[in-house]
């Protein structure tokens, strides 16, 4: 791999040792996958912040890079909880200070505190054909697919790495010809509003490449879909005929067709049950979202015995003021900084309805609580929560 | 015998393997308190020969929460290597390296890791 003089230096360590093993772990992932060199990045998104996951030893290491800075603009992931709904989440004194050293160490290296899987609604927005280095697999499906930017499938310390050097190795997605599709999915039948996220779990499980998809549906459909097609497998693009703005080069003559009947979808829906919860906002809520929430929810009551938890990024939350009035009105919790698979919400609860594959995906799992969990659209899911 | 490889992270040890056959899901099948890998046995101060990391790319975190407990391997050598081993690797500072021809290495083998080759003693 050609590396510049100024990135020799930097690897050898002159800017000090903690910059040298920064700059070694990307010139490291570049040799592996055959980059020729390391490329500028305009933006990063950083996972691994939650207590719950990279616990004492990422706290650790967190703190070997004080002093550290990033070189270019950085957003956070989701904390473990919304510091405004401690008792609701079942915080703990020792958690809660844990996890602030974390977000502390985070926000000393410069990494905007935004807190939301959501960046490219209002925080950090990336254009066509920009290179990032985007770790949290929803926001690089997202920014891959329905933006045209260019982001690999990066890790916690990859990301971090890419944050600090301001570079990533050029590889992967990052390559034009390697955006192309790679399966065909035929979709046999006419999606209804809540199949988004089951399909995206399905197609998450059959495909290890880049499907393509002959299917109508809006930017909020196709967001749960690539969330759940990124958590159930490895995928970090897609494309829609007519809708995502590469699907115009992306077919070629060698990609597999992959049929998908409605039963396919069958068992990641989850039979029917009470819920105790509603959890909408995974990923975090847009603001076309929480204003169809709103307009839905005004002037109804809430049914007693079952909760409605809205989870968004603190700038969508702030520039839609008014549906969060209403939906507090109404008796549900709008939360920031925090998701339902990240806080506690599924040790609390355990039956859960959500628009979410990717929530239902993690929350059904033990370490996550293993709650029942539903899958339903949006509007079933609020008729549920009114009386 | 010699085995070829590529050096993920450098450093020269001589030591015991214990093997898994099986890609290792990083964050859920390593205990780092304990050094275990669940399926596959204790770890730590042994050389761990694995096809794969795979799972959760926060993983790499685990490989660093083994040296902070002070239960790590001696070196890693992978069949491939991919994202969440070689960040681990690098921040960990464990002796990595992958390309290596893991069917010839056994259970139990004593081996020499050094300048990304393995030398079954």
């Amino acid at each position: 791999m050609y590396l510049t003089k100024e990135e020799e230096k930097i690897m050898d360590g002159e800017r000090g040792e903690q910059y040298g093993k920064m700059m070694r772990i990307l010139v490291k992932m570049g040799e592996i996958f055959n980059a020729e060199r390391l490329i500028p990045v305009s933006s990063a998104q950083i996972s691994g912040v939650s207590y719950r996951t990279i616990g004492d030893a990422g706290i650790h290491f967190l703190k070997s890079l004080r002093g550290v800075k990033v070189s270019v603009p950085a957003t956070l992931n989701p904390i473990a909880f919304d510091s405004e709904h401690l008792k609701d989440l079942k915080v703990d004194k020792e958690f809660y200070e844990k996890q602030m050293e974390i977000l502390n160490a985070y926000t000393d290296m410069g990494i905007k505190p935004t807190m939301t899987c959501t960046p490219y609604y209002f925080d950090n927005v990336p254009k066509f054909g920009e290179h990032i280095a985007w770790a949290e697999s929803s926001a690089v499906i997202y920014a891959n697919s329905i933006i045209g930017a260019r982001t690999n499938r990066e890790g916690s310390v990859s990301a971090l790495a890419s944050a600090i050097i301001g570079k990533t190795p050029e590889y992967g997605m990052h390559v034009d010809e390697n955006r192309k599709a790679t399966h065909l999915i035929e979709v046999n039948f006419e999606m209804s509003p809540e199949d988004y996220p089951l399909l995206g779990l399905h197609v998450g499980k059959e495909v290890n490449g880049i499907p393509y998809l002959r299917i109508i549906g809006d930017e909020d459909d196709f967001k749960l879909m690539g969330a759940a097609m990124a958590a159930s497998g490895s995928i970090s693009m897609y494309h829609v005929e007519n809708f995502t703005p590469e699907f115009r080069h992306a077919l070629g003559d060698n990609v597999e067709r992959i049929i998908v009947e409605r039963g396919d979808l069958e068992k990641y829906r989850g039979e029917e049950i009470e819920v105790e919860l509603v959890a909408i906002g995974c990923p975090h809520v847009s603001s076309s979202e929480l204003r169809k929430i709103a307009e839905f929810l005004k002037g109804k009551k809430k049914k007693r015995g079952v909760e409605l938890w809205i989870f968004g990024a603190r700038s969508t939350i702030e520039k839609n003021e008014d549906a969060v009035k209403i939906i507090n009105d109404f008796g549900g919790k709008v939360m920031r900084d925090t998701c339902v698979v990240v806080s506690n919400a599924g040790k609390i609860y355990q039956r859960i309805g959500t628009n979410s594959g990717k929530a239902a995906l993690y929350l059904r799992k033990e370490r996550f609580g293993g709650a029942e969990v539903i899958v339903r659209d949006l509007f079933t899911l609020l008729r549920s929560v009114v009386e | 015998m010699i085995l070829e490889g590529r050096v993920i992270y450098p450093g020269n040890v001589e030591g015991e393997v214990v093997k898994c056959n099986s890609p290792v899901v990083i964050l859920g099948d390593i205990i780092p308190e304990k050094g275990i890998v669940e399926g596959c046995g204790e770890i730590r101060d042994k050389i761990f020969v694995f096809p794969r990391g795979a799972g959760s790319t926060v993983g790499s975190y685990t490989l660093y929460a083994l040296k902070y407990y002070g239960t790590a391997p001696k070196a890693m050598i992978v069949q491939e290597a991919e994202p969440i081993v070689v960040a681990g690797a690098i921040i960990a500072e464990i002796p990595t390296i992958d390309s290596v021809d893991i069917e010839k290495i056994r259970e139990g083998d004593k081996v020499i890791v050094r300048d990304g080759k393995v030398e079954i003693l």
